[in-house]
């Protein structure tokens, strides 16, 4: 039975490893701007979307200039 | 005409000044050249987030120079090594997600800058380069050049490195860390299982719970500890000393039953009522990171300025260190920072920052000129009188009556409240401990705790902060930034209401032109418009935007005369326009309205009138205030506009002209020593004083990312005919409070009964505090949104 020493032991011990990485990401300054990384987020994948469309309009631009 | 609207900056497009490239349409050259920009470096996804998202490039020539100091720049910067610099830079225009995505792509822009990272709320950027490569005069000038052009001051010369305060996210962090451990903990013994099992491990899971209950009771409580202890030291009774007091007897009374045998004891509900506490004080604090409300002249100032050296050379000086006899060169649109002596013949300055007033005045050579004045047009040398800490304007801030009253002598509803509350229920608990002691001393201690511990007014002090930073939020959206929670109960305590005149009342922005005299024909307006066009006074810049759209045609011969009016020639055509002095040939003259008159070949025509614009809404306002407000106008004009304020407001209103700012401090002082409760509304650092000195003061502003006095709300000013519904709106907050005491009473009621007659388990305690707490804090928000949609 007792078994249950180790299987609480184990449970304090995995929660204190997760309030050590809250505070440890408090601390880093990560909850201070809860908005920006919401729209940074999506970026990324647009801008590869969009690239080239624009390259060829503007070369056609000179070209024709 | 065309609506067409420009590709980058969305400003109308006028049809004359149109430019198209890469088959797409700008208003001006400044537009098309940040679009030029952005597709040369493959940057256009700019334009894919948000339509038209960016702002015309201003003219910035010369005006960063003295970050060619390195002692400045070593000010500004947050961290400096040798290759690796790092600068937070406030943008005002930072507005959408275009904004976050150009200014997070800086590094394909300039090479040298390493990274840039952009806190929204804040509208800061942070940059990473490399001091090697660029410096932080490059940046600037880049940012500029994109529309992006950063706001430095003297604030940001002398604040140092801000420290944020995050204690209050760790103590809830570990208050929820304990609370939720504890109850796992504590389920077996709930249900009272006379078991083997449980009878085997109890004396463990109890001890375990103790020890959890450690770092709530010690680190998370400890700003009750500290704050009821003030308020004892103090001799006022706040809503601490029961929190406090609910907290300890608690823990004590649970360590005493855990160290008997007697029971479980109360540490989930101690750590529940802890964290819920927590929560509330944190729902409180919604702060407002990109405006600042205890502005004073330094977020205004720049940080440096030119100095004209003996031998004529130019050289940026830090404004602290301008002397008694330096000469100072300021160009266009910037700051005097110190009193002094104009030495350039003429200069034309605008004290709208000092006084409200947006008309420039004319100063000549040999007049004194004074802080606070922006210079329009040339450039013009000055020779300093007093240094920046004895001028004019920094005395008057510097003045104690100036200064914003921190702690006023204001309490608020919850410390009212408290103040019979906590004696009732020491007295409570006293009288049952008697009555107990005669049957039996056990039970006589249990019944004495049980009060304590049931009635910690844990829904009580959860009340005000959820109802007040519901309001916050709230209001917050429609555009009313309140500094904080406090402020809401005063807004529902005001009975007086001060305007000031110009800026609050009226706009600077729209003011109505009307004409006067011989009408003018198309060809005569065109040649007006094309004339205007070559002048930078603030009238006719209005004027220039008065006047519909006309061809354009060279201006052959144009004279300004400053102070005076404009003289051209166009198309063999003579035209005067200015003041009557100007225009000999004037007849009558009224100083009551500002009026620049028109003068074609020699032949008078008449005069554009411009009429102070008042704000949309302003009659419905002031009629709806006055049914339940005392209502004053104070305006630092003269009464020339009394007969139409008079006709315009309700009849009680007092008018009051040509008030200096001393005068409004004063006039505000008499009106609270006659027991008003008082709110100014003001814009202008006129009004400053006012504003500080009243019971709440609230700033209009036409765009509240630009600078706004100290003060302890900021109203954006397109929501100015809503300030009714404002005030409505707070009493209503304040009723929401007072049913949702009655309700936690009715709790606390309940509870006690337990409490008295001995009976209170350890559940009926787990049940009762969450329980109303969520029934609180569900109640107030219903109520504060439900009163938001009711107009």
């Amino acid at each position: 039975m007792s078994v249950i020493y180790l299987l609480i032991t184990i449970s304090i011990v995995v929660a204190i490893v997760f309030l050590g990485a809250f505070i440890k990401a408090v601390k880093s300054g990560q909850y201070d701007d809860d908005y920006t990384p919401s729209v940074r987020m999506l970026f990324d994948d647009e801008i590869v979307k969009k690239e080239n469309p624009n390259k060829l309009i503007q070369t056609e631009k000179q070209k024709s200039i | 005409m065309d609506t067409e609207n420009c590709f980058h900056c969305g400003n109308e497009i006028i049809k004359k000044d149109e430019i198209v490239f890469d088959e797409k349409k700008f208003c001006c050259n400044g537009c098309k050249t940040v679009y030029e920009i952005f597709s040369q470096n493959d940057l256009t996804c700019y334009y894919d987030f948000q339509a038209a998202p960016g702002a015309t490039p201003q003219d910035i020539q010369g005006k960063y120079d003295f970050l060619d100091n390195e002692e400045i720049v070593t000010k500004l910067l947050e961290f400096q090594e040798r290759t690796t610099h790092i600068v937070s830079l406030y943008i005002p225009h930072i507005h959408c997600s275009s904004c976050i995505w150009i200014l997070e792509n800086l590094q394909k822009l300039q090479p040298g800058i390493n990274a840039s990272q952009v806190n929204f709320g804040e509208k800061k950027v942070r940059v990473t380069f490399n001091p090697e490569q660029t410096s932080l005069k490059d940046i600037v000038y880049l940012l500029s050049s994109i529309g992006y052009e950063p706001y430095i001051s003297l604030e940001n010369f002398d604040e140092g490195k801000k420290k944020v305060d995050r204690t209050l996210i760790y103590k809830i962090g570990v208050a929820f860390f304990c609370f939720g451990n504890i109850m796992l903990l504590s389920f077996p013994e709930y249900f009272e299982v006379e078991e083997y099992w449980i009878d085997q491990y109890r004396g463990f899971f109890r001890w375990l719970i103790f020890g959890l209950s450690l770092p709530t009771f010690v680190y998370s409580a400890s700003g009750y500890y500290v704050s009821a202890w003030k308020s004892i030291k103090s001799g006022l009774l706040n809503i601490d000393i029961p929190i406090a007091l609910g907290i300890v007897v608690m823990f004590v009374r649970s360590t005493v039953d855990i160290v008997f045998d007697y029971g479980q004891g109360f540490f989930d509900s101690m750590a529940g009522l802890i964290f819920f506490m927590l929560l509330g004080k944190l729902f409180q604090q919604k702060t407002y990171d990109f405006l600042s409300f205890e502005r004073d002249y330094k977020s205004y100032f720049p940080i440096a300025i030119t100095k004209v050296l003996p031998n004529g050379d130019e050289e940026s000086v830090q404004v602290y260190d301008i002397q008694k006899g330096d000469r100072l060169l300021i160009r266009n649109q910037e700051l005097i920072p110190v009193d002094g002596i104009l030495i350039s013949e003429k200069a034309s300055i605008d004290y709208s920052f000092v006084t409200g007033e947006a008309v420039p005045i004319e100063k000549k050579s040999g007049d004194k000129v004074f802080a606070g004045g922006k210079q329009m047009g040339k450039v013009i040398e000055m020779e300093v009188l007093f240094s920046v800490s004895q001028s004019y304007l920094t005395q008057l801030w510097s003045n104690d009556v100036f200064q914003k009253r921190v702690e006023q002598q204001h309490k608020t509803i919850t410390d009212r409240i408290s103040r019979y509350f906590t004696p009732t229920l020491l007295a409570l608990a006293i009288v049952s401990f008697i009555y107990w002691i005669f049957i039996d001393v056990t039970t006589a201690f249990n019944v004495f705790t049980a009060i304590l511990i049931v009635a910690c007014p844990c829904a009580l002090a959860l009340t005000a902060p959820f109802t007040l930073g519901n309001v916050l939020r709230i209001l917050g959206k429609r555009k009313l930034y309140l500094k904080n929670a406090l402020v809401v109960e005063q807004l529902a305590k005001v009975d007086t209401i001060v305007f000031d005149k110009t800026g609050t009342i009226t706009t600077n922005k729209k003011t109505a032109i009307t004409y006067e005299g011989t009408e003018l024909n198309s060809s005569e307006l065109r040649l007006l418009k094309n004339v205007l066009r070559g002048s930078n006074h603030p009238l006719s810049r209005r004027l220039y935007d008065f006047i519909p759209n006309q061809e354009k045609v060279e201006t052959s011969n144009f004279e300004e005369i400053i102070g005076k009016g404009i003289f051209a020639e166009i198309e063999g055509n003579t035209i005067k326009l200015g003041s009557s002095q100007f225009l000999k040939t004037m007849t009558e003259n009224t100083h009551k309205k500002t009026k620049v008159h028109v003068e074609i070949n020699g032949v008078y025509k008449g005069s554009y009138v411009f009429n102070n614009q008042y704000r949309k809404g302003l009659e419905d306002l002031f009629s709806d205030l006055a049914k339940h407000y005392n209502l004053v106008v104070l305006s630092g004009d003269n009464d020339g506009e009394k007969r139409i304020l008079e006709k315009m407001l309700p009849t009680k209103t007092t008018l009051v002209f040509n008030q200096k700012p001393e005068q409004k401090l004063q006039y505000i002082e008499q009106l609270q020593k006659e027991g008003k409760n008082v709110m100014m509304v003001g814009d202008g650092l006129n009004d400053a004083g006012a504003l500080a000195q009243s019971n709440l003061g609230l700033s209009i502003s036409e765009n509240v990312n630009v600078f706004s006095p100290a003060c302890d709300g900021i109203l954006d000013a397109t929501q100015f005919d809503k300030i009714a519904f404002f005030m409505r709106y707070s009493k209503n907050a304040m009723k929401t409070i007072y049913m949702s005491f009655g309700l936690s009473l009715l709790y606390n009621v309940v509870g006690l009964s337990y409490a008295v007659t001995g009976k209170l388990d350890p559940i009926v305690a787990a049940i009762i505090m969450p329980l109303s707490t969520i029934t609180i804090v569900s109640f107030v928000t219903i109520m504060t949104n439900l009163f938001a949609n009711k107009k």
